[in-house]
């Protein structure tokens, strides 16, 4: 089943400022991680998930639905965690997330015994009957994180759920998403300018830049695809690179460094022998693992 | 040897399977909600005291005026006029409830909790001003109630003379009504348009108290129509119009209506009914815009 499908949407605000350009992706359930810049259409592609927006051209699919014409539907099943500050300071978090959740459609009993079990998900125990506005911001984050989940979504769309706060807090943010993900059940979208941070985190990384679609794949394939091997001789550094390329390795240079994608197991072994063959002293050979955020500053330069 | 008690047990996440309640129900929990907030219920103490302090005035006026026609018998006030002399309570009580139900969403911003729900953002605006309407009406209707129960049960000509009193009650309530329908479409449309209560309370009260003079100057203007035109006005002045035109002596004893509105009666009933439509639509149409945001 597809989570969330998108098809050459585009939204202008005023016929001007374009936020989404024909961006098309496809997206399995799972753990999401959506990244990009500051005003890169983070934002707007979760208000037209939610229906909040129409978007301008384009089709858009949210758990099978489409949020353009079915919006109330939509959300019924989606929990949504908005970045900006969105407590009411006086409310207690329980009175608050218990409202909330009567509004999502649940029952009154229901709405109460969930909305505790939603705060204490969050790691908040006996401080949710106090008033929200004496509440640490990652406490604040806890409680609209709680009130996204209040309804049992299948979806929870979450727009930096780790803004403001500690290492020690994103760590804790992190860790509490992943759980959501994984042992809940339910997907997530994660928004975030920091791609160390979703990735650390996610399945699957969509990224965008400007409005248009940078790249979208399972982190999985991202980084196994670009593993490489590095090597690195005393001397003799060109005709090692004229031999491996002679051996239909696509190597290229780096500084001192000579790079090979490693395909397999067998790649070690052309190295070493080339190595041998011409009798080179062999500095190092070792294996270099990618971090997805290098994929991205050797590829942003070409949609610029 | 005994389990220790009180351990809890981490169940895990559990799914909802149960029902999910429609828009019906929806629309009440938010209206209910808002009619509790309008009384500080579910609150702080400190946001009990104003509204507590009105109803409480109130109260104890129609206790006094009662407590004054079981001695002496005399009608001080009907019951329609009891919404009239308590203007400036009700004013006060829209410009500090109306702010407390729109503006505080707006400051704190909760509304993309609300409009991320299956919530139509219409409902948000209609359910509010129902809540901001109940409680005046319930401000208005409450102390002429205890009015009726006191001459109700000092009456001295039977049953036939409860009768006549709930005749007397019921145009007083429904007058009540329309004193809560236009404060509070006219109030929650102000409030709605700032995230700063003090604003909105002040931008309340300015409309109320500041178009009174208005219908101070076109009813000494030298014109017979502009005179009887003149409570077109300001909101208060074309409440009692529309009173005096519908409910005639239960408002204005003596007769003397005709002096007033002269034959515009009709005209007065359809621009109360216009201000509260106007009020209502751009109410609606403020929260297309807020939810976009």
């Amino acid at each position: 089943m597809t989570l969330l499908a998108t098809e050459s949407l585009t939204k202008t605000y005023g016929g001007r400022v374009t936020a989404l350009a024909d961006l098309t992706v496809s997206v399995e359930p799972g753990i999401i991680g959506l990244v990009g810049a500051n005003g890169a259409g983070k934002s707007t592609l979760i208000k037209i998930l939610l229906g909040l927006l129409a978007p301008t051209s384009g089709r858009v699919s949210v758990l099978g639905l489409d949020p353009t014409t079915e919006p109330a539907a939509v959300r019924a099943r989606v929990g949504y965690m908005p970045e900006h500050d969105a407590l009411p300071p006086d409310l207690s978090a329980a009175e608050l997330v218990t409202h909330l959740g009567r509004i999502s459609g649940l029952p009154r009993t229901v709405a109460r015994e969930r909305a505790s079990e939603a705060l204490r998900h969050v790691g908040l125990h006996e401080e949710r009957h106090r008033a929200v506005g004496g509440y640490s911001t990652g406490m604040k984050q806890r409680v609209k994180l709680a009130q996204a989940l209040v309804h049992d979504p299948d979806l929870l769309l979450l727009d930096e759920p780790t803004n403001g706060l500690d290492p020690a807090g994103r760590d804790a943010m992190l860790a509490l998403i992943n759980r959501i993900g994984t042992e809940f059940g339910i997907s997530v979208v994660v928004c975030s300018h920091l791609l160390g941070e979703v990735e650390r985190i996610c399945d699957t990384l969509v990224a965008i830049d400007g409005g248009r679609l940078l790249r979208a794949d399972r982190i999985s394939a991202m980084t196994t695809a670009t593993d490489v091997l590095a090597v690195e001789v005393s001397e003799g550094t060109d005709e090692l690179a004229a031999r491996l390329a002679a051996l239909d390795l696509p190597v290229s240079r780096e500084g001192r460094l000579l790079l090979v994608p490693l395909a397999d197991d067998a790649t070690y072994d052309l190295i070493i022998g080339a190595v041998a063959e011409l009798d080179l002293p062999l500095h190092r050979l070792d294996q270099r693992r990618h971090r997805v955020a290098e994929l991205f500053a050797t590829r942003e330069p070409s949609h610029v | 040897m005994s389990e220790p008690t009180g351990v809890i047990h981490d169940i895990g996440y559990q799914r909802y399977t149960g029902p999910r309640l429609g828009r019906r129900h929806v629309f009440g929990a938010l209206y209910l909600h808002g009619l509790r907030t309008a009384f500080g219920l579910g609150r702080s103490a400190k946001a009990k005291i104003f509204p507590w302090l009105v109803m409480g005035i109130v109260l104890i006026v129609a206790a006094g005026l009662t407590a004054v026609r079981t001695q002496t018998g005399q009608v001080v006030m009907t019951y329609a006029q009891f919404a009239d002399a308590m203007s400036w309570l009700v004013i006060f009580f829209v410009a500090v409830v109306g702010p407390e139900l729109v503006s505080r969403d707006l400051h704190s911003g909760v509304l993309p909790l609300y409009f991320s729900r299956p919530l139509p953002r219409g409902d948000y605006a209609l359910a509010k001003l129902g809540s901001l309407a109940t409680a005046l009406w319930l401000l208005l209707g409450a102390p002429q109630l205890v009015m009726f129960l006191g001459a109700a049960f000092t009456t001295k000509d039977g049953l036939g003379g409860v009768w006549d009193e709930l005749l007397d009650l019921l145009p007083g309530l429904l007058y009540a009504a329309l004193w809560a329908v236009v404060f509070a479409s006219v109030g929650l449309l102000i409030a709605s348009l700032t995230g700063k209560r003090a604003f909105a309370a002040g931008g309340i009260v300015a409309v109320f108290l500041m178009t009174a003079p208005i219908v101070g100057i076109l009813s000494i203007m030298p014109s017979r129509t502009v005179n009887e035109l003149a409570m077109l006005g300001s909101p208060t002045a074309l409440i009692h119009a529309v009173g005096q035109y519908t409910l005639g002596d239960l408002l204005v004893p003596g007769g003397q209506t005709e002096d007033q509105i002269g034959g515009f009666g009709p005209l007065y009933v359809a621009v109360a009914a216009l201000l509260v439509a106007g009020c209502v639509a751009l109410l609606l149409l403020r929260y297309r815009k807020v939810a976009a945001r």
